[in-house]
């Protein structure tokens, strides 16, 4: 009972704000925050219709879905990939870095399981494909609704030793550790499910997805989400600098190492599409404003960073390595974007999505960036901690 | 792709270890109910659509107007006006209760769901609004009240509660002309054969829906290509249950190698880490 309690009591102490509040950030992004939650409000009392004009009947799946969910997944490929380096491979350097990315992925998971939530029109029967009697287990949405529900156990059991570090809790926090290795295994196996599943889920609409994007999504999408992953802790490591800098630890050259993966997987995927258009005879839409655009992708926005992350790692120029896992990023929301949205039904006119839909799905990502620097504040994630020493 | 004929070789070897069923989605494709649709006999009087609101309970539709048209949530079949070299042709559009339908293949809670009397049924007490099957019908036919605070799928259920009854669907009996038939797909899909064969100058010889998506239980005969009538020609005839089959094979092999994979490589590079 009196653990409870100073628990609580903690807690509540806890809670309070630490640093300015009226900084930049919080001046511009509480309103998008708060105008977010009262069109959330309004959903629920006016059904999904009224905030998504883009979600239609020939569009089912708007930007909650498109952008929230299937985009997010793959950003968050950090979340697998720096602690394979870490516990699997054994590459201790690149433990300072192996709290944040966990952290960022646990809580795009969390968030990618709420934008589901207020996307589906009939939410009370979300335990349906959990427990219910129902289970549709040769739907590949199914699968993806389990393997969300176990990573996101996962992730927070890799996490755990971070919280019993914030709570001071000695024994509490040996016995997390020993969950550490074991869940970071299963993670990553669940984490290449969802990676390629996500892929997956659009392998039923072989006439709907334009053909360049459809042929073997589910493998593209698992080697993207390697370099995506890596990109974005690279970009989280220099906003993280900037932002908490009384704790950042320096990565300093890590992300040299990083970099040069990224590359690496970029050249694979590069080649296996080069072979996939080759094997396919996809080359008669190369004409075609599609064609184009996925030129662009490959060329603008793979072939180039690629070559910017060769010349930077050559070089050490950390600061050519960050622009061009930027461009990375961008680039794997731009191609995730043409397959849930851009691509698909590219025969049929489009409508930009709605502003309401916009907001709402915004205040989503507002909301994780204002958990991750509550948690960040508090718990040992970028500062200096005993890293684990097995 | 050697690999990939690899890995699905490997994965069906495990599937079967493992007791996995080969088939993605179980049913019977013998004796479903059909419906044969000969547009060469519709004059497009639509009194199938009004038969179909009246039983469905939906607003009667305005035949004045004839525009093209899709289904939606209140009106659960179209008839639709094709103008091909000075002659008019109507055909009727609804769920074509596929043998082995994308939208029950992609549904997570089978609220989508194939009887074993043939028609397609949707199951509110399950479904969870996620519009997966909405992705998947090659056809475009479940709709979804984006208006509403219990929002349905809603589309053509070949009237299962009637045919559940021993009645016919509403539609059927409505057609003055006779241009719908209800029976046992595989009777239809007879008597189909046969009027191509007698007027085999009338009609383009193909039967759509025998085979399209795997087989359809709705067909359809015409007197011009289907690709001209507002038929979706890319369909094929793969069942779609088969293009995630892959996919599903290769969850179960990760499930089963990836683990051990990766703990047999933390082994080993632990104890290279221990000789230094
Ligand atoms: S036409 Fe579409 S909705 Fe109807 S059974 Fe086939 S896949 Fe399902
Ligand atoms: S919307 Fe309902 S019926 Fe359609 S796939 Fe989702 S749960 Fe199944």
């Amino acid at each position: 009972m009196k653990e409870i309690k100073r628990f609580i009591l903690f807690f509540i102490s806890e809670l309070k704000p630490k640093g300015r509040l009226l900084t930049p950030f919080n001046i511009i992004t509480t309103p998008i925050i708060l105008l977010g939650i009262a069109l959330i409000i309004y959903r629920f009392t006016n059904g999904l219709g009224a905030i998504s004009e883009g979600g239609s009947q020939d569009f089912p799946w708007g930007l909650l879905i498109g952008f929230n969910v299937v985009t997010g997944v793959a950003l968050a490929g950090g979340g697998y990939i720096i602690p394979f380096i870490v516990y699997v491979l054994g590459l201790k350097k690149y433990r300072p870095m192996v709290r944040s990315a966990i952290l960022t992925a646990l809580l795009g998971y969390i968030f990618y399981a709420f934008a589901v939530l207020l996307d589906l029109g009939r939410p009370w029967h979300i335990f349906n494909p959990i427990i219910g009697n129902s289970f549709g287990i040769s739907s590949i949405l199914f699968i993806f609704v389990w393997v969300l529900v176990l990573y996101i156990t996962c992730l927070f059991a890799e996490f755990l030793p971070a919280i019993t570090e914030w709570l001071g809790n000695e024994r509490f926090r040996k016995f997390a550790k020993k969950l550490v290795v074991g869940a970071v295994i299963f993670a990553i196996t669940l984490s290449t499910i969802s990676q390629a599943g996500v892929g997956a889920l659009f392998l039923l609409a072989p006439t709907k997805l334009h053909p360049l994007w459809y042929s073997n999504i589910t493998i593209f999408f698992f080697i993207s989400s390697i370099f995506s992953g890596l990109s974005v802790v690279i970009i989280i490591d220099s906003i993280s600098h900037k932002v908490f800098k009384d704790q950042a630890y320096n990565f300093g050259e890590l992300i040299i190492g990083l970099g040069k993966a990224a590359c690496l997987t970029m050249f694979v995927y590069l080649s296996l599409k080069l072979i996939d258009i080759a094997h396919s005879r996809h080359w008669q839409y190369f004409q075609s404003p599609m064609g184009h655009l996925y030129l662009v992708e490959l060329i603008g926005f793979i072939l180039f960073p690629m070559v910017m992350f060769t010349e930077g790692v050559r070089r050490k120029v950390m600061g050519l390595i960050k622009l061009a896992a930027f461009i990375t990023v961008i680039g794997v929301i731009l191609n995730r974007l043409n397959v849930t949205m851009i691509a698909f039904k590219w025969y049929l006119p489009h409508h930009f999505p709605g502003w309401m839909e916009c907001v709402i799905s915004l205040t989503i990502i507002l909301i994780q960036i204002w958990a991750f620097r509550w948690i960040v504040n508090r718990m040992p994630i970028l500062r200096e901690h005993k890293w684990e020493n097995e | 792709m050697n690999r990939r004929e690899f890995l699905k070789t490997g994965a069906i070897g495990l599937g079967g270890l493992v007791g996995i069923k080969g088939k993605a989605y179980p049913c019977e494709t013998k004796e479903f109910y059909g419906m044969l649709v000969d547009t060469t006999l519709c004059i497009g009087c639509r009194s199938c659509e009004k038969a179909c609101s009246e039983v469905n309970h939906l607003p009667a539709p305005n035949l004045g107007d004839d525009k093209p048209r899709q289904t939606s949530i209140d009106a659960f079949t179209v008839v639709n006006k094709f103008k091909i070299d000075n002659q008019e042709i109507f055909v009727k559009k609804q769920c074509m209760h596929c043998n082995q339908p994308a939208c029950a293949s992609a549904c997570l809670v089978k609220a989508m769901f194939k009887t074993k009397e043939g028609p397609v049924i949707w199951r509110g007490n399950k479904c969870l609004g996620c519009r997966y099957c909405m992705i998947a019908c090659p056809f475009d036919i479940p709709k979804f009240e984006y208006n509403s605070l219990n929002p349905k799928i809603r589309k053509c259920e070949f009237c299962f509660e009637r045919l559940k009854k021993g009645e016919k669907p509403g539609c059927v009996d409505a057609c003055p002309m006779e241009a719908l038939i209800f029976g046992t797909r595989r009777e239809l899909i007879e008597i189909a054969k046969e009027r191509i064969y007698k007027n085999p100058d009338k009609y383009v010889h193909h039967i759509y829906g025998e085979r399209e998506a795997g087989g359809c239980g709705w067909l359809y005969l015409a007197s011009v290509p289907f690709e001209k009538l507002g038929f979706p020609e890319n369909v094929g005839e793969t069942p779609y249950p088969e293009y995630t089959k892959e996919f599903l094979y290769s969850v179960a092999l990760i499930f089963l190698l990836w683990p051990s994979f990766l703990i047999g490589l933390h082994k080993a590079l632990k104890k290279e880490d221990e000789g230094d």
